[in-house]
Parts: structure tokens; sequence; C-alpha cells
């Protein structure tokens, strides 16, 4: 049999022993012409890892390759084939995540010596995944795929509507739905494996820590040391979900967004605490695949955000069928006999204590970055005390030279993954490919992908009023009807848009809103448009696309002002 | 009697209407449906809302959600095996929404204190019409100013039984029955879209094309979306033409190759014909008036001011010689040009980057020029050509079409590699390209396009990150964020 694959990146778990070690050394040597053994943490115990170009397999004495066997590879843990010793690297990279993993490619992209540290910590309750940061494993990714799982179920009424004729009753079975999107998860986290490979970027899977201001310690999670100097070091270790740490039980008891999208069953009846989009979205695709679902929110949705959008996001929800228990606040959580979860709050409202049952309680009440382990303080990386985030200047440097920080770690910055990966290419360009061009944080478009999207960029109402003030702001808005809802009779009340642009003759637009499906699709675009300094009466001379949701944004002309109903009807 | 009358109720003739009577004319609109051969007919609105876009996206929509039944299931969502689609229940509900449309048109005209006759306009005189209703009643107006909107209807092939036993795009969103197997001739939009939801209901298409697909479409992407049609079951049968069709128990068709003596025959349960569409123009006595047409294929030639060769009659819509079929078109040019004649407004119709989106089973979404255009217009050495493959996130988990989807910009090295063309094929493609049309009037640049942060996870930001020139000939296939 002819050798397979040109390039191949092996993993090998760290709990295999050195005989297996081998073994899956010679049977690789058999049929690949190019591949790299490398020692992995990740949940792949008793298995040896194998990823080719085009797909990712494990190997395991269940599941082989085509023509590759093996006769064991189970066995006690084992050693580690880590490379020990000093290292000399032109940049250093701590944290693989969007960020990280883009400044380290991009920086070995100019021939340059490039490592990448990456540890997952396991959270309170065990859970840990692969390489790539929270986007790919317990965020964007994840949520974006069990949004679609929730899109998929409202998919399946309306098709009924429109013809398909579906024997009740129907369910869902989360397992079925986990198994899948942490199967793609898996995929994507060797796909990172082999672009480094790839790109020639050394890859530790190790815990990274300040010896000084060019050297870094890292420890396995057996608590083997490595040294790692580098020219540069850049900080990319993002941010983890907080626990409130003064409600009793909420540790022991409590998940987070790191959690829940590697549960293996069902959290059942389900109490998500926080008002936050982590918090909003988690608990709209709960709702939606059918569990009974409950918000508590101390105080406003979505802050940061225009709120009336996030009022109309939220309203959209409770018609949705999710509950709200608005000014609300958790004091404890009780594990009750029969296993489930007694949580106690107080209605700020009533003045009054409650309770209720619940299968799962999940915190989403905000992330923190994961500077603590860092031992900043010994190179003297300043920090905002407050916010625990590095302090970084327009090119990401911290206040000590040679060490620069990217993504959510940072202070002041969106916490976004294309502003972590644009961000970190643009640093590794100007370290290493002679740019000088910097990052730009204005106008960054994002969506919030709750039941009934939200998509925007730019300013706020309240900002603009803030920044201009209401005289001198226009806003035009416009209630609308996707085609896709009238036949299968949907509610359309919270299908909304504005444009908030300036009242003067140009009316340069300051900010776009949109409430609909697809939102992240209609946004981008005009966030083009926006980054372009498009005006009001250039988006009124574009012409729309028939029938869509976002060709309604080219066709605004109601403002706010005149008072008149912004109702849409008819094309 | 009038100071304008538009004839023809559709997109373009109803925006000019109401928006003469909003600046305070006094305003009629004719608007009659001659029923097709098979004697279809419809309200008032015209082709888009009756016969076209509406009925057409709502039944694609109905196929995306087939393919969602098939995706629900990897994401976690059980029920029994058996789907099936019962085409009686969608157009019933689709003719109900067409229904409360044509209705909501009747009492804003209304509101707006636009006459509505719904009655069949000619010309017998300068600034004179005959309008005739259905039970042959005849009336006479007269007006300062004429618009006309008549639109188009499907052509027909000419040859023996297409008018008695082939249906056409004005058949099929109404009809009773469900088509079953279906013979669908021509390759415009109008053919590919209907084949694709069609075969996305699970019936058995075949398209007949006799040269090109989506003809004026950029030709890489109008071959991606057929040969993603034929992945998904339709069938193509390419370089041919029907001769006949004639009816036993089931329709047979009869064609020849347009190549060989090659002849090929086979039954049908219906025949569909989307080989282009004729403009309204040829009886509604324009002779008499001396406006000209281009006798060639009937439509009306204007200048930059929707002006026809006689002053006081103007033109909008598919009818014109030249200019783009589309819905937003007739109703910014009738908007504009009402504004023009009567409030005082210099703006006129911009036909110049005008998006559209076929709404074939994976979409595509355009704006700007073709490859093939941009190639003629600027010379290839003057374009660079960025693209990309792109996996929707969606679609991992049902692990459907990869690397299927397809974006493409078009720039022009001269001009700070200015975007010229936008072509996207995938999911949601006319959401995509919305807000990029707005950005290439907005003088969009390749440079602005790197610039823009994305949106993950989603299609769009594709745009955002493209690197990989056409010309370096490297690999674009995608994998992961």
């Amino acid at each position: 049999m002819g050798k397979t694959h040109s390039s191949l990146l092996i993993s090998v778990s760290t709990r295999l022993n050195d005989q297996a070690c081998e073994n899956v050394q010679e049977r690789a040597e058999w049929h690949y012409t190019d591949f790299v053994l490398s020692p992995e943490d990740g949940g792949s115990d008793g298995k040896a890892l194998a990823c080719g170009p085009a797909q990712c397999f494990i190997v395991s004495c269940e599941t082989q390759p085509e023509g590759w066997r093996h006769p064991s590879f189970t066995g006690p843990a084992g050693g580690t084939a880590a490379a020990t010793g000093k290292n000399e690297y032109d940049l250093l990279v701590i944290g693989g995540g969007s960020g990280g993993l883009a400044c380290a490619k991009e920086a070995a992209q100019f021939g340059r010596k490039v490592a990448v540290l990456d540890y997952v910590e396991p959270s309170p309750q065990g859970t840990k995944w692969g390489l790539g940061g929270t986007c790919v494993n317990v965020g964007c990714i994840p949520k974006k795929l069990m949004h679609q799982a929730a899109l998929l179920g409202s998919a399946l009424k309306d098709a009924q509507h429109y013809g398909w004729n579906i024997a009740q009753p129907v369910h869902h079975t989360w397992s079925v739905m986990a198994q899948a999107v942490q199967n793609y998860v898996k995929s994507l986290n060797w796909g990172h494996r082999v672009q480094l490979q790839d790109k020639k970027v050394k890859y530790f899977n190790l815990k990274g820590s300040f010896s000084d201001s060019h050297t870094i310690r890292g420890l396995t999670k057996a608590g083997k040391e490595t040294i790692v100097t580098a020219e540069n070091i850049v900080i990319a270790t993002g941010g983890r979900p907080k626990y409130p740490t003064h409600v009793a039980g909420a540790l022991e008891y409590g998940i987070t967004s790191d959690d829940l999208f590697w549960l293996k069953e069902s959290p059942g009846k389900t109490l998500v605490v926080g008002a936050s989009y982590v918090s909003l979205e988690c608990a709209g695709f709960l709702t939606g695949i059918g569990l009974d679902t409950t918000v508590m929110m101390r105080s406003i949705p979505l802050r940061g955000f225009d709120q009336q959008m996030a009022s109309l996001v939220t309203e959209h929800m409770e018609s949705y069928g999710t509950k709200f228990l608005k000014r609300c606040f958790p004091t404890t959580v009780e594990k009750l006999e029969n296993n489930r979860l007694q949580v106690t709050w107080k209605n700020t409202d009533l003045g009054t204590e409650e309770t209720d049952s619940f299968d799962t309680v999940m915190w989403a009440v905000g992330r923190a970055p994961d500077t603590e382990t860092l031992n900043l303080e010994t190179v003297g990386v300043k920090t905002n005390s407050e916010t625990g985030k590095i302090i970084v200047d327009a090119s990401e440097a911290t206040s000590v030279p040679h060490i620069y920080a990217v993504g959510d770690i940072t202070e002041g910055r969106p916490e976004l993954t294309p502003t972590a990966i644009a961000a970190g290419k643009l640093l590794a360009q100007r370290l290493f490919g002679q740019s000088s061009e910097l990052m730009d944080y204005d106008n960054v478009p994002t969506t919030v992908f709750t039941p009934l999207e939200y998509g925007c960029v730019g300013l706020s109402e309240e900002a603009a009023v803030q920044c201009y003030g209401s005289d001198n702001i226009e806003v035009y808005h416009a209630y609308y009807k996707p085609l896709e809802f009238t036949v299968a009779e949907r509610d359309a009340s919270q299908c909304y848009m504005k444009m908030v642009c300036l009242r003067e003759r140009e009316q340069r637009i300051l900010g776009l809103h949109f409430i609909g499906p697809n939102a992240g699709e209609v946004i981008q675009g005009f966030a083009l448009g926006i980054k372009c300094g498009a005006t009001y009466p250039q988006l009124m001379k574009t012409i729309g696309i028939h029938p869509t949701c976002a060709e309604e944004i080219t066709k605004l002309h109601i403002t706010k002002r005149s008072g008149l109903d912004a109702t849409v009807t008819g094309c | 009697d009038y100071d304008l009358i538009v004839i023809g109720g559709g997109s373009g003739g109803l925006a000019c209407s109401k928006e003469a009577a909003t600046l305070g004319k006094k305003v009629m609109v004719l608007d009659y449906v001659v029923p097709t051969p098979l004697g279809t007919s419809w309200g008032l609105g015209g082709t888009c809302v009756n016969v076209g876009c509406i009925p057409k996206k709502l039944m694609h929509q109905a196929a995306l959600l087939g393919q969602a039944l098939q995706d629900s299931r990897k994401y976690g969502w059980q029920y029994e095996e058996q789907v099936k689609h019962n085409w009686e229940v969608m157009v019933e509900a689709i003719q109900n929404y067409i229904g409360s449309l044509n209705w909501g048109y009747r009492v804003s005209l209304r509101e707006k204190s636009v006459t509505y006759l719904n009655s069949y306009g000619e010309f017998i005189e300068p600034h004179k019409i005959k309008a005739t209703n259905r039970k042959g009643q005849v009336t006479y107006h007269t007006a300062e100013t004429f618009v006309l909107a008549t639109g188009e209807r499907p052509r027909y092939l000419g040859i023996p039984g297409d008018k008695e036993y082939c249906i056409t795009s004005d058949d099929l969103f109404s009809l009773p029955y469900c088509p079953g197997k279906t013979l669908v001739v021509g390759a415009s939009y109008v053919a590919l879209e209907c084949a694709g939801f069609l075969a996305g209901l699970g019936l058995d298409v075949t398209v007949m094309v006799r040269s090109i697909l989506l003809r004026g479409f950029d030709q890489e992407m109008a071959e991606k979306v057929g040969a993603h049609m034929e992945t998904h079951g339709v069938k193509f049968i390419r370089k041919f033409v029907p001769v006949q069709a004639s009816a036993s128990f089931r329709l047979k068709v009869t064609a020849k190759s347009t190549e060989g003596p090659e002849i090929f025959e086979e039954e049908y349960n219906t025949v569909l014909i989307a080989v282009g569409r004729d403009a309204c123009t040829r009886s509604i006595g324009l002779e008499t008036i001396g406006v000209k047409i281009n006798e060639k294929n009937g439509k009306v030639p204007v200048n930059d001011e929707e002006q026809t060769n006689v002053p006081y009659v103007y033109a909008i819509g598919d009818i014109l010689d030249g200019k783009l079929e589309l819905t937003p078109v007739a109703i910014q040019a009738g908007k504009l040009l009402a504004r023009r004649l009567y409030g005082g407004s210099s703006t006129k119709c911009d036909y110049i980057n005008v998006p559209t989106t076929v709404f074939t089973p994976l979409e595509y979404g355009s704006c700007g020029l073709a490859e093939e255009r941009a190639i003629e217009e600027y010379g290839k050495q003057n374009l660079e050509v960025y693209h990309s493959l792109f996996w929707p996130l969606e679609w991992t988990v049902p692990g459907r079409d990869n690397n299927t989807c397809y974006a493409k910009i078009i720039c022009s090295k001269h001009d700070n590699n200015r975007v010229i063309g936008f072509h996207v094929l995938g999911p949601n493609a006319g959401e995509i390209t919305q807000g990029f049309a707005a950005a290439i009037k907005c003088g969009l640049t390749k440079e602005l396009l790197d610039e823009t942060i994305g949106i993950h996870p989603t299609c769009g930001e594709v745009f955002t990150t493209m690197d990989i020139t056409k010309s370096s000939g490297q690999d674009i296939t995608q994998r992961g964020c």
C-alpha cells in the first residue's frame, strides 16, 4: 500500500506510554511521507489522534484509517514527547485563541521562528477543550450551531405552513445535537493544529507564566516545566466566564458557557443568570430546542447596545417562550434530594424573596480576563486594577517593551473574534513586515444571535444623542415583515431597523441597527458602506434586492421625529 | 381629464402613480391582466407580486424548508421518517398572501386618491386612450402625460402544442395540482429558479438548455449554480430544443439536438416554458401616437429621463430597451420620474451597479460587472480577481456541500483596486449582497474590504478576508475559521 498523505500531524495522547508512541511512529512512517508526532493533553485518553489535510480521525482500536493497523493503543500514563530545554523564538504567543493563532501564523509567514503556548484550565465543573480558544470551543461556533438547531425547530413549524406534512410529535434530542457540534469543534481543533504545523509554528500545550520579560515558564498538566525564551511576546489568553462569588452554591452547582456546549445530556429546565449577549443567546437556543428556560436579570439587557433594540430582542424572546425574571438577583443555590437545584432570589421590585427549582443553573454574568497566573507583575506589565485587563496603546504594546497583548484580555477593546484576528495579524505585520498600519476599532459590526437576530454597526441611538445632541441627529426607522414570515404566519412585531444619521445636509450615517432573520449577513455589507462614510442619500440611491429583508434598509424614509407610523406595507 | 395616466399596475406603474398623487396630481392607473392560454389570471400588482418575485421566493422558501427538515435531524430533531410535501397547501397559502397584497394595493391607491381602472388601455389619438373592461365596456380618458409600464409576459416556443399543453411561470404559481414530473425549457433565471424549487419539493425535474445558463450573468457563477442543482437531483439536457409537445396519457415532448440529428423524446406531467419574456407593447396603440419601439424585441427606447420619442409619453420597468428587468429598479425609476415631473426634482434613476439575486437552491447574488464583462471593458491585465470557496457554518453539522459556496470580487487595479464586480454563491445571498451593493455605491475598494471587521460566524465575513487572487492559481478550499 502506498503512502496516502503528503503531510500529517499525529497527536499522541500524553497518557500513552513510550512503547505505544513508538508504535504510532512506526505505523505512521509506513503510511505517510511527512508527519509529526505531537503530545496532546486533550480528551483523547488511550488513543492516538491523527489529522490529515482533508480529514481528522481518531486512531483507536475502534476507528482506524484504512490500511492502518495497530496492535494496542491502550496503556498507562507514560512519558511525554514534549521538547524540553531552552528555545529561542522571534515571537512567542501565549494563548492559542483567535487572536493568538492569527498573530502567530502571520508572523511565521514572514519567515520568523514562532511558538504558541495554549493551555485550557478546566472549568470548575471540569470541562476542557482543544486548541482554538473561546470562539471555536465555547463561543461563537458552538453557540451559532445550537442557535441553528433552534432555528431549525422554528423551520419545522414553518414547514407545515409551506405544505410539508410532518407527523407529530417532534422531539429534540440534546445528545445528538451536542455530539454533532462537538465533533465539528474537534475537527476545528485539529484544523488549527494542522495550520500551525503547515506554517511551521511550534505549538506547546503548556500553561505559561512570565519569569522575566523574555522568558516564559511553561508547565504541563503533570507539572513538568519547559522554559521558552523569545524576543517578542504576545499575550492573548482571553477571558473566562465569571462566577458570582457572593452567591452561596454558585460555584459548586452552577455551570457557565464553558460547560454548556460540552454537556452530554440535556440541561433540562434551566435558569440563566445575567443579561449579557451570552445569556440571551444561550437562553434563546435552549428555549428554541424546547427547554423550559428562564433568564434572571438584575438591570438592563445587552448593556452597551442600543436599548430600544435590546428591549425588542427580549420582548421577542418572551413571545418565543423564554421566561424573564426582571430586576431579580439570586442569593443562594442549593441541591435538593432529587438532584434538582433550588434557587432563591430577591425581587427588587416587590422586595420579596422567591424560589424555584431547576435542573441547571448557568451563570452568564460577564467574563473576566485570564491574567492572574501570568505573573505579569514580575515583568511590570500594567493592568487595569478594576477589570484585570492589560493596558495597551494603539499598537497593542503593553507597558513593557517587546510585550504586546491582543484580544479579549486587552482593556477597552471589543471582545470579538474578528477584531482579535485582525489585531493579531496587523501586530505581526508591524513587528515583522515593516508595516505601520494600526488596527481601527471604530465601526466594528457585530451580531447577537438571539432567536430573532440583532445586528448593528456604529453608534447606538443613545451614544449618538450623547455625542451630537438629539437635535443634531435624524433617526430613520421601520417595522417590516420578512416575506418568509407571511406564509408561516409568524409574528413580526419585533422585526425592526433603524439608521442613526447626522441631521445636517450630508446626513452621514452614524449607526445602523437591524433585528430580524440573518441579521449578521445583512449588516456585514452595510458595515463597509459605513466605513466608506456612507450618507443617507447614498443609501437611498442603492437599489434594493427584491424580496429580501436587507432591501428595507435602502427604503428607510420615516423619521422618528415625524412620529409617523413606521410600519412597512406592501412591496 | 388627468395630469397623468399610467398604463400598467405593476411595481413601476404603481410606484409612479402613487408618488405623482402624493405630489398633488390627478392620476389614473389602468391595469388589465390578459389571461394565459390556460386561463390563468390575477389581481393588481403586476408580475412581481402575482407571478414573479413573491410567489417564487415563497416556493423557494418551501424548498429550503425541505432542506431544513433534512438538516434538522442532524441537529437533534426527531420525528417520523416519512415527510411529504403537499402542493395544494403551499399554493393556497401563497395565493392567500398574494390576495392580501392585491387588496393592499387597491387600498393604497384609494388612500392616495389614484383612480384605478381594471381595463385594458390603448392609445387611439394623442393624449387619449380607450379603456376596455372585462365585460367589453369602453370608456375614454385623456391626460397631459402618460407613463407606459405594461411589463412583459412569458414567451412561448412557437412549436406545435406549446400553448395547448405547456405552462409558463404565469401559470405555475397558482397551479391547482402538483406539477409532477416536470420539464423546464430554458436556462433563464426564471427557468433555474423554478426548476430548483420544484426539485426541492421532491419532484422529478429536468431542465432543457439550448446554449448557456443565465445569459448575461457571470458564467463561472452560472455554471456553479447549475452544478449545484445537478448534484441535488436536477437533470440537465444540454444543447437540445423542443420541436413538439403532444398529449397522450402524459405530455410527450420531442426535442432535437442543436448540434446534430439526434432526437430526444420523453414524457412528462408538466412542461414549463421559461425561454424569455416579451414586452407588452405591440397592442396598446403606440403606433397610433408614434411611440417608437425596437422592432426586434418590442421594447421601448427612452432617454436617461425615461422619456420616449413622443415627449408626453414616458416608459418604465421591464419594457425599457437595454435596461434591467427588476422590480426595485422599476419602483425607483417610477418614483424618481414622478418627482422629476411634479416635484421639481432632477434626480435620475441610476441603472449602474444594481444588485440582484437569483434564488436558485444555492442563491447567487451579484452587483456590478460579470468577470467576462469586466475583462472586455478593462482588459484582463488591469484587473485583479479575488476569490474564495466557503462552507457556511450551518452546513458543517449536516455535512453538506463542502466547498460549494463561492465568493468573488473583481477589482480595477489602476483605480485604487475599486470593486467593480461582486459575486456570491451561498445561502442568503440576497441579504449579503444588499449591503455590499450600498458600499459599492460609496466607492468600495479592496483596501476597505480588508480593513473592515467581519461578523463572526457569518457567510458575509468571507469578503473581509479574501487574500487569494485568481491569477495566483492558489488553492481556495477553506479550512477552519
